[in-house]
């Protein structure tokens, strides 16, 4: 247990590996106490640029800095650096720059801000970029993981993260691996049919497990996939849940068009797996309110994922 | 529960002399830090330096009706700074849009006083913004569509001066002059601070009277605190079919008012505490 916020995880991380990485540059825009990137920028001040409220010209400046060998890390709100969506197309993604692009404070977790600053549209925009790597990890331990693999790949990557705090996941063991999903609840007698298999990832994946466990106390056995690879997606986890469960739900703290639940879809409708999949996401634009609120007034509560799990789905 | 909070809601104020309008403004300040406290988060340090300013507008120089927010020839005011709305909403409560006892529900569920403005949920609001850098191009949209309809509406806009940063800003600093829109009045809240400190330090954007001119705006500085001189500024502004558009330079205090959250970039976005806010609330009485 014992949670962090995986923004907090990532303050910690670039600072412990940026001596092993000194061609790392960290780059803010005027939201440094936010992002957790202050511990570096005093530590490695030479290797810390403030470009202000000016999210564009980072994203260029970065893309210039990988050209020369850097390997830039920007960061500032997930909404305000991917709403930059047409200079990261170019600069990033045509460019095939080593840029690393870190979205904090994404979807409605971000809470009583509100709407304008709710990043919910940002996996989608990244997932239709060509080579873009999208991870999205669920505990501070992922998150150190990832973030190491982030600095070792040649190649664009944005890494979402939450403001909340979240509970620890996974065991002592446990290993990242670039695109592939990790079973982070299994329930105890799995060698029945799966009433459901669970996709989640990020801050969704402890409501996820506190559906799983409702599940099992009321009888029904349902298993939670963490999905900390958005892009490329685990298509054979896909595959593998489909063969042992009776329908496969997604749930994610995005827009429920273009992220986990669309990845999910396309892997089952391309392998013809003829199963049921119910996707839960944001169908608005958000509001202000407690995380918690939110997630139960916008859909993507546990108690949510517990009704999609046992729902009539009246299929033909 | 705080004394702010059982106070009866008055009518639309209607404040006849300057000493009136000081003494709004005071009042306006204590709403502010009161819904805040109340919220448990928001921005104070950008809403009290814009208060004084937002005061002038309402109450001296836009024509506007809080009984018909959608009458079609009324002055616009966008507010591009969107994390100051606390001051926007206890101006529009005071003047008669909503009832005062909504702003205690800043930043709830459901509340139609969101943590940045929303146009569809709150009468009064002309745009809603959050994302800094976008207020004045929807601004000069307004005034253009104003000019092509041959309506007298003016059109407001209020930006920070961090805000300035984001280059969209210069996309309309360069194209407003060429529409020759006069009945755009864009006001710069110069407070000298965003998040991450100082603006001179974080990322200068001075001089900015010389970059205004230079740019084709009609351009004057003044103290944003000064009623009159505000007042002056804006209404030579409006007053003026030059075929320019307008700049005011306001030089203002981030935390106006409140002695301890004066030029601290620590006020920019925390709520106080309650003997922080007992504090405020003393020497704002
Ligand atoms: C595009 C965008 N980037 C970042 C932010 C986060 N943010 C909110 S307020 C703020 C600082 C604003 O400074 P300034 O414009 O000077 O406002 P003021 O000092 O009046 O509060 C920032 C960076 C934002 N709202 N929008
Ligand atoms: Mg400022």
């Amino acid at each position: 247990m014992a949670g962090a916020a995986t923004r907090e995880a990532f303050g910690e991380a670039i600072v412990e590996l940026a001596d092993q990485f000194p061609h790392m540059v960290v780059m803010d825009a005027d939201l440094s106490k936010s992002t957790m990137t202050q511990a570096f920028a005093k530590k490695f001040s030479a290797r810390h640029l403030e470009l202000g409220i000016a999210e564009q010209n980072m994203v260029g400046v970065g893309a210039g800095l990988a050209l020369c060998g850097k390997i830039p890390v920007m960061t500032s709100f997930a909404c305000f650096l991917t709403g930059r969506l047409e200079p990261i197309r170019i600069a990033v993604g045509y460019n095939r720059t080593n840029v690393k692009l870190v979205g904090t404070h994404a979807g409605l977790g971000i809470g009583e801000d509100g709407a304008s600053q709710m990043g919910l549209e940002d996996v989608a925009a990244m997932r239709a970029l060509p080579g873009m790597v999208i991870l999205q990890p669920a505990d501070a331990a992922e998150t150190r993981q990832a973030v190491r693999w982030m600095l070792e790949h040649e190649g664009p990557v944005y890494l979402r993260l939450t403001r909340q705090k979240l509970d620890d996941c996974h065991g002592p063991d446990y290993q990242f691996r670039m695109g592939r999903a990790d079973e982070v609840f299994k329930p105890k007698d799995a060698s029945a049919r799966l009433q459901a298999t669970i996709f989640a990832s990020g801050g969704m994946v402890p409501e996820a497990i506190r559906a799983a466990r409702e599940l099992e106390s009321r009888g029904f056995k349902a298993r939670v996939m963490n999905a900390g690879t958005l892009h490329p997606f685990d298509g054979e986890a896909v595959v593998r849940a489909a063969k042992t469960s009776q329908r496969l739900v997604t749930v994610e703290d995005h827009n429920v068009v273009g992220g986990l639940g669309s990845a999910v879809s396309e892997c089952a409708a391309k392998d013809a797996l003829g199963i049921p999949v119910v996707t839960l996401g944001v169908r608005a634009f958000g509001e202000s309110g407690l995380p918690a609120e939110l997630y139960e007034k916008f859909g993507i509560s546990s108690a949510h994922i517990v009704d999609a799990c046992l729902r009539n789905l009246d299929l033909p | 529960m705080s004394p702010e909070r059982t106070a009866a809601a008055p009518a639309a104020e209607k404040p006849q002399e300057r000493e009136d309008l000081k003494t709004l403004a005071r009042e306006m300040r204590r709403d502010i830090l009161t819904m805040i406290y109340e919220a448990g988060s928001g921005h104070p340090g950008g809403s009290l330096s814009i208060i004084d300013i937002l005061t002038v507008l309402y109450w001296r120089v836009m024509r506007h009706d809080p009984e018909r927010p959608d009458w079609p020839d009324r002055d616009r005011l966008v507010l591009s700074k969107g994390h100051a709305c606390p001051a926007l909403y206890a101006v529009l409560s005071r003047a008669g849009y909503f009832p005062r006892e909504q702003l205690w529900t800043l930043r709830k569920l459901g509340s139609p006083v969101q943590g940045h403005p929303d146009r569809l949920r709150l009468p009064g609001i002309e745009a809603s913004t959050g994302s800094l850098g976008q207020g004045l191009s929807i601004a000069m949209g307004m005034a253009l569509a104003g000019m092509m309809d041959r309506k007298s509406y003016r059109v407001f806009a209020i930006l920070g001066d961090g805000e300035l940063q984001e280059g969209q800003c210069w996309e309309a600093f360069m194209s407003a002059p060429k529409f020759g829109l006069d009945r755009l009045v864009a006001i710069v809240d110069s407070n000298g601070g965003q998040i991450d400190g100082h603006v001179r330090d974080v990322m200068n954007v001075e001089p900015l009277p010389e970059k205004f001119r230079s740019f084709g705006w009609d351009t004057v500085e003044i103290d944003g605190h000064d009623f009159a001189a505000v007042e002056r500024a804006i209404d030579s502004a409006v007053k003026s079919a030059a075929g320019r558009p307008h700049m005011i330079v306001a030089r203002t205090v981030k935390g106006k008012g409140v002695s301890f959250m004066e030029d601290d970039p620590a006020w920019h976005g925390k709520a106080p505490k309650k003997d922080e806010l007992e504090k405020a609330l003393k020497e704002l009485s």
